[in-house]
Parts: structure tokens; sequence; C-alpha cells
């Protein structure tokens, strides 16, 4: 590993993307997530790689969709309002089985909304990032270190099963500066693309990237043969971490920004002696059953934690099945938690199972 | 030191997020886990402008400040804000060239130096908020006086390179007040 530098989140994903491989951006302004575009169109003609501008979020993210279908590693980045424009193209990417790197540093919604950090974008990512049958690989980083390191593992699981992946950040993350290390350069070796629209020399048979399918039973059979794809991504992408969960009676489940907030919140509890633990969601989808469920058997209350009106927690009360309470605590439109409010949060819970 | 939680509060274009990270890199030269995150949006623009910087031994949660250990304040509505916010026994910097009042809070410790004045007559002007990090770092030595230092030589860029001399003699300045 090199040296460590301070970088804000927007800038170390973006050089991180350029250190993968990534030489195709094709962006459009929208704060808080501008030092990405800015980043790349100072660095990307240093590296003989193509920044462009593109007129909209539309055109931006089609023109992804181009380079992609061509095999390269292509890269978008934008923030909620913007990345609502980019969903028609990111079903059609989904829909053209294409990976691609998609990256969301959320602000407060809906509509314009505000510019402050939000996560309110939590059921777009895993849900229904535009129209059709189809999932993304959603991951969310909560430090700078993994706003570096998740860009590559984007692109490898993404080119591994066919499958654009989100990188859902928000503005916290992507305005602040944390120490953060690059890895050493690696061979950057891409697994062949066989199906990449990039000239066929006359030497095989020609490569065509499409989303249309007029006949209902190609298309549900291709439909169907795609989501025994996320089955696989399913049962071995799934990432989770985990701090003081062994013993918890309280688990706190939350990702990205806050996930730092009730991190100090778990700390806090700790202190006062309440048997608290987090669980902070890693891989958003496949979002990480395995470990909420794990974690069920000891856990009395579990606590989610988020910048929204309660979106994961859905995904919790699916993976905990009734067998232990759920309760939600979250801020919205720009406001972040505090630690003491989320540690009121552990407090009152644990007063509860006290009676 | 467990954790520091700082608070730099002023007018847009007073420095604040360049005094920041001159704290930030310092932390980082001397291998302490830290933080720096800038208030961002439109209030920036002539508007008040803050940053908050966390410094720990251990790995740091919420980058935001709400409750500082330390708060330098630059003009009075940054202080008139987080004044009452600072922790008991914590400390608070001010430019009393900009800021007429007192701090009415005696369970904190607060100092007043002349920043923009001493800037002003030392031919350094814009670099009050440097004089107040000397300041700070006089009080309360969170980091070596070298890794200091070193921060200035990363955080002023290298078009700027006659500027860091000027910088670290705004901290030679803050750090005999």
């Amino acid at each position: 590993m090199g040296e460590k530098v301070l970088m804000k989140g927007n800038e170390a994903l973006a050089e991180a993307a350029i250190q993968a491989g990534c030489r195709h951006y094709f962006g459009y302004p929208i704060t808080p997530q501008t030092e990405i575009a800015a980043y790349m169109s100072k660095r990307m003609p240093k590296v003989g790689g193509c920044f462009l501008q593109a007129e909209s979020e539309v055109a931006a993210i089609n023109m992804v969709l181009g380079a992609s279908s061509a095999g390269v590693r292509a890269m978008t980045s934008s923030s909620s309002p913007g990345i609502s424009l980019k969903s028609e193209g990111v079903s059609y990417i989904a829909g053209s089985d294409l990976p691609a790197l998609i990256i969301n540093v959320q602000r407060g919604g809906p509509g314009l909304g505000g510019i402050q950090p939000s996560q309110s974008d939590y059921w777009q990512a895993t849900k229904a990032l535009g129209h059709g049958d189809f999932q993304l690989f959603v991951l969310a980083p909560s430090t700078i270190q993994e706003m570096v390191d998740f860009v590559s593992l984007g692109y490898e699981v993404g080119e591994k099963y066919r499958i654009p992946t989100m990188i859902l950040s928000d503005g916290m993350l992507g305005q602040m500066m944390e120490p953060v290390e690059f890895p050493e350069a690696k061979e950057t070796a891409q697994a062949e693309k066989t199906w990449a629209t990039n000239g066929h020399k006359n030497k095989r048979k020609k490569n065509i990237i499409n989303s249309l399918y007029i006949e209902p039973q190609v298309l549900e059979d291709l439909v169907k043969e795609r989501f025994e794809r996320y089955e696989k991504i399913k049962a071995t992408e799934q990432r989770a971490e985990e701090y003081l969960v062994d013993d918890a009676d309280i688990v706190v489940v939350a990702f990205g920004a806050s996930a730092r907030v009730s991190r100090n919140a778990v700390n806090m509890a700790r202190e006062a002696g309440i048997k608290a633990g987090l669980i902070r969601p890693i891989t958003l989808w496949p979002f990480p059953e395995n470990t909420i469920k794990k974690a069920v058997s000891h856990t009395k209350d579990f606590l989610c934690v988020e910048m929204n009106m309660g979106q994961m927690v859905d995904d919790v009360r699916l993976c905990v099945e009734g067998k232990s309470e759920v309760s939600f605590f979250g801020r919205t439109g720009g406001m972040i938690p505090t630690p003491e409010e989320v540690f009121n949060e552990i407090k009152k819970l644990s007063e509860k199972e006290a009676k | 030191m467990k954790t520091c939680n700082i608070l730099l509060a002023g007018f847009g274009g007073q420095g604040i997020l360049f005094a920041g990270k001159v704290l930030a890199y310092a932390g980082l030269i001397d291998n302490k886990q830290l933080t720096w995150l800038p208030s961002y949006g439109p209030e920036m623009r002539g508007g008040t402008c803050n940053c908050s910087v966390v410094m720990s031994d251990e790995s740091i949660g919420s980058p935001l400040v709400v409750t500082p250990d330390v708060l330098i304040a630059m003009n009075l509505p940054s202080l008139e804000k987080f004044a009452g916010k600072v922790v008991k026994g914590g400390t608070i910097i001010l430019d009393s060239s900009i800021i007429d009042k007192k701090v009415e809070r005696d369970d904190v410790n607060v100092f007043y130096v002349d920043a923009t004045k001493l800037a002003e007559e030392n031919g350094m002007e814009g670099l009050s908020n440097i004089i107040l990090v000397g300041k700070m770092f006089k009080e309360l030595g969170f980091c070596s006086e070298e890794a200091l230092f070193k921060a200035i030589d990363k955080c002023v860029p290298a078009r700027k390179a006659e500027m860091v001399e000027k910088n670290k003699e705004a901290l030679r300045i803050g750090m005999g007040q």
C-alpha cells in the first residue's frame, strides 16, 4: 500500500476509478457530487481517457451504455434527482446484460429536494432503478477508503455477472476528507469480454447488444437466466460488517454515513452498560440476510437507523421474520442524526426490555 | 488524547476550510485518525461557513462536530451560533479584531486573539486563520510541532509556494500570543 493522503470522498472515488482502468467518464454537474466530474475533467486527459460533460444526465447514461457495450470500463455519477433522470438508461443497461459503474452521491428528496446528505434513495437503488425485472449490485461505502476500494470491487463483480453496479454514497461521504491509501497498481488485466461489440475482425460471429425482445418466450427465458445469476450473487456476494454483535441484546442496523453515527452511539451504549452492537450492510443488494439472520437468536431488538423515513427497515423486517422486535429511527431532508439521538433510542429500547 | 472535536467557523473567504485542512494534515502526519467535513451549499458565498475536524487515536464515527471541544470563531454570527454548544471545560479561540463581544460562559476557556490586526501589522493579510491555529496549538498541543509545520507544506498548493513561509510565520505569531 502507498502513502496515506487526505482526499475528499468524491475525488478519491474518481481517482480510484482511473486507477481501476476506467477511461470513459460521462457526467453532468449536480451538488454534492460535482467534484467527481471536476476531478475527471482534469485527470482523464492526462491518462489518455475520455471525459465528457454530456448535455444531460439522460445523454450521459446512454453514453455509458454505448461504452460498456464496447467492453470498456465506463462510469457516470450524479446525485439523487440526476439518478432519477438516468433510470431509463440504467434499465436498458441491465436489460442488455452490461456491467457499468453508476455513482449516486445522495441528497435530500423528493423532487429537487435539498443538497445536504441523505439516504432516501435506498428503495430506488435496491428495488426499482428503472422499469422491468432487474437488480443492480449496490455497494454502500461508509469511509473514504471504501469509496476507493468499492470501485474495483464494483467493476469486478459487475463484469463477472454482467450486471450494472451502483455505489450508493451520500453528500457527507462525498464532501468529507479522511486519510486514504490507494492499492498498489496491480495488473489491470480484465476478464475477456467475449460479448463486447468491439469489432469481430472476421474472426468470430458478430456480437449484438440489445434490450428489445418482441417474442415473450424469448424474453421470459432471458429474464429467468438473468435471475439465476442474481441467485448466484445473493449466495456469494453478500457483505456486512459486524461490530460488537456477538453478545448484543440490541443491534443497530445502519449503512453508509448513518452507520458512522450509529457506531458512536453503540460505543456510548456500551459505556452505559447496555449490550448494543452494530450490523452495517455493505452490499445493499444483495442484502446481507445471512448476517441479520445469524444475529436474530440473541437479539431482542433491532433498531434500524437511516437518513430517510424508513426504507431499509423493510428488508430487516423480512430477515427477522417477526422473531425479534424491529424499530426505526431516522432523520431526513438533509438532516444528519447525532450519536446522542441514536443513543437515546437505544436507551429507550433497553429500558423497555428491563420492564 | 482520546478524541478532539474541533469546529472552525466564520465567513466564506476567511480560510476556514484551509485552516481545517492544516489541522487535519497535522493529525495525519502524526498518524492519528481524523476526518474533515465542510459545510457546503449556497450559504458559503459571502455567508457563514464552517468546518468540522475530528482527531482521535481511535477510529472515528460521525465526522460532524455538534458539541465541539474546541471552537475557532472568526465572526460574530459563528460565535453566537456555536459558543453555547462547546462542551464544559472546552476551548473557544476567537478573532477579537472582528468579534467585539465577550463570551458569556465561565465553564470554558476563552482566548481572545487580535488575529486580523496582527495579520495586517505583519504584512500577512488573510492569514488570521493560521494565527488562530497557532494559538490553538500553543494552548492545546494537539499534535507535534513538526507535524503542524509539515502540514503547511502539504496544504499550500504548488502554484502558491511563496505562501508557505508566510503561513509558517503566521503559525509562529499565533504561538506567541
